[in-house]
């Protein structure tokens, strides 16, 4: 439990995905104008990112590794990615409509958040366990959120402010983000 | 090499069959009416009709909660096509609207308080004392219509005040809802006089505040031929000549008698046509021999 519990607090804060690992950095950027899009955002990504670490986990454990492919794993990764936020959004329009509408617009997009498959693979490169993975891909997935959400905050104050017309829009957006990435830097002796 | 290709190969042929299997199983009925009238609809998302963009009001039409002739942009001409659509007649034609501004005070004709060099949005102006003018009622003139509206039919004019170019304006009320000033007003496109000031305040205030205030002096309502204009008073204290729009006849009298030219006679297209007689409709005529005066 007690190694869960650092797993986690290290995929939040210490490696977090976005700021440290600088992975998901596209709906990072893309996805940060509105704190309530952030969260839809943030929200889809934790469950598609738990959920696919597991599938990729088990096929890397009892197919890739059994046959000794493992050079496959990347494009293995991306079908399995790919499948399953499908097959995700399939069920939830069928059974949880609310749901649906609430995260709909957000899923298609994380078929193509490389965080979403750097996450599965770190899981494989460490070697975790399978509750290992779980701990790790969620920890990441509110990592994500997190810096998505702060992100937004900002993002929707810099739209008042009085900036200078060269760097307005996307360059101020970069450069919030670098000092925000720096200031994660501050998490590294936590642990 | 051969594992892989049959294992690749067996992991998308799973995925397709369960993928195959789920779209069937978890098919949702999505009523088919809904896509055609989406793309009946002009796709400009403004928010007009009430409903949040084109994709909320097809589905307010299926589910019979909204009428058909909501949508201001899409005219007559979309809203025959959405009727079709739903196998019904079209309602009576809807009347164009377009948005006017009540407030002729520019740069050259209004007293300022202050010069303001603040953030250049009305919004953030509007906090300080109701805006740089001496009048807390007109228009601020920074530009946030401009900016609001989804069919860039608002440019701001020489005076920085906003000016609508009536072709192009749908009248889907963007502008008069952002507008921190209340300024802008739907008004349906045949109307051509309007009263172009907001100012309460008694005459000689809203005289000294700008020269061409509505100073209420009742000259307007005294000599309109129909009763169609009058100053109205409201609830706290104010009052300002209001125009009937359906009484007034368009004749311009009062245009004339107004004393401070507030009252203002637009002239849109077609206002000066030598050809047609029934210029209300806002429409070119049949007749048109594209002699340009109208515009």
């Amino acid at each position: 439990m007690r190694e869960m519990i650092i797993i986690i607090i290290s995929a939040v804060l210490i490696n977090n995905i976005v700021l440290s690992q600088f992975l998901g950095i596209c709906p990072f950027l893309g996805v940060s104008k509105k704190l309530s899009s952030a969260i839809g955002m943030g929200v889809a990504v934790i469950f598609v990112l738990t959920l696919s670490s597991l599938l990729t986990w088990l096929v890397q454990v009892f197919i890739l590794d059994k046959l000794g492919i493992g050079y496959l794993q990347t494009i293995a990764f991306i079908l399995i990615i790919a499948a399953l936020v499908q097959f995700v959004e399939m069920v939830m329009k069928k059974n949880t409509p609310d749901l649906y509408k609430a995260l709909g617009i957000y899923l298609p997009l994380i078929t193509t958040n490389c965080a979403v498959l750097g996450v599965a693979i770190i899981n494989i490169q460490k070697s975790y366990t399978v509750m290992q993975t779980l701990a790790n891909s969620f920890g990441n997935g509110v990592g994500f959120t997190l810096a998505l959400i702060l992100f937004a905050g900002i993002r929707e104050r810099l739209e008042e402010a009085d900036i200078p017309e060269s760097l307005d829009g996307l360059p101020i957006a970069l450069i919030t983000a670098a000092l925000m990435s720096i200031s994660f830097l501050g998490f590294t002796g936590l642990l | 090499m051969i594992y892989a290709v049959i294992s690749l190969a067996v992991l998308g042929a799973a995925f397709g069959i369960v993928l195959g299997v789920a779209q069937k199983k978890f098919a949702v009925e999505v009523d088919p009416r809904i896509e055609a009238i989406l793309e009946v609809l002009p796709g400009a998302n403004c928010g007009g009709c009430g409903y949040p963009g084109c994709n909320g009001y097809a589905e307010a039409i299926i589910a019979g909660t909204a009428p058909i002739n909501m949508c201001a942009p899409g005219k007559e001409e979309i809203q025959k096509q959405i009727a079709a659509v739903m196998g019904v007649e079209a309602a009576e034609t809807t009347v164009r609207k377009v948005a006017q501004l009540l407030c002729n005070g520019g740069r050259d004709r209004a007293a300022f308080n202050y010069e303001y060099e603040g953030i250049q949005d009305c919004h953030v102006a509007a906090t300080m004392f109701k805006g740089p003018k001496a009048c807390s009622f007109g228009c601020i003139g920074l530009g946030s219509c401009v900016k609001s509206c989804p069919f860039k039919a608002i440019v701001m004019g020489p005076a920085q005040l906003p000016v609508v170019d009536d072709d192009l304006c749908m009248g889907c009320s963007a502008c008069v809802n952002d507008c921190p000033q209340h300024v802008l007003k739907l008004v349906e496109v045949s109307h051509l006089v309007h009263v172009r000031c907001s100012n309460k305040e008694k005459g000689k205030i809203a005289k000294d505040a700008c020269t061409v205030a509505c100073i209420k002096c009742k000259i307007c309502e005294k000599n309109c031929p129909e009763g169609a204009i009058s100053v109205v008073a409201d609830a706290e204290g104010g009052s300002i000549a209001v125009i009937d729009y359906t009484k007034c006849t368009n004749c311009g009298i009062c245009v004339e008698k107004c004393p401070t030219k507030a009252i203002e006679k637009s002239l849109p297209l077609a206002t000066e046509c030598a050809q047609n007689k029934d210029i209300t409709t806002g429409q070119k005529p049949s007749s048109c021999q594209q002699c340009g005066l109208c515009h």
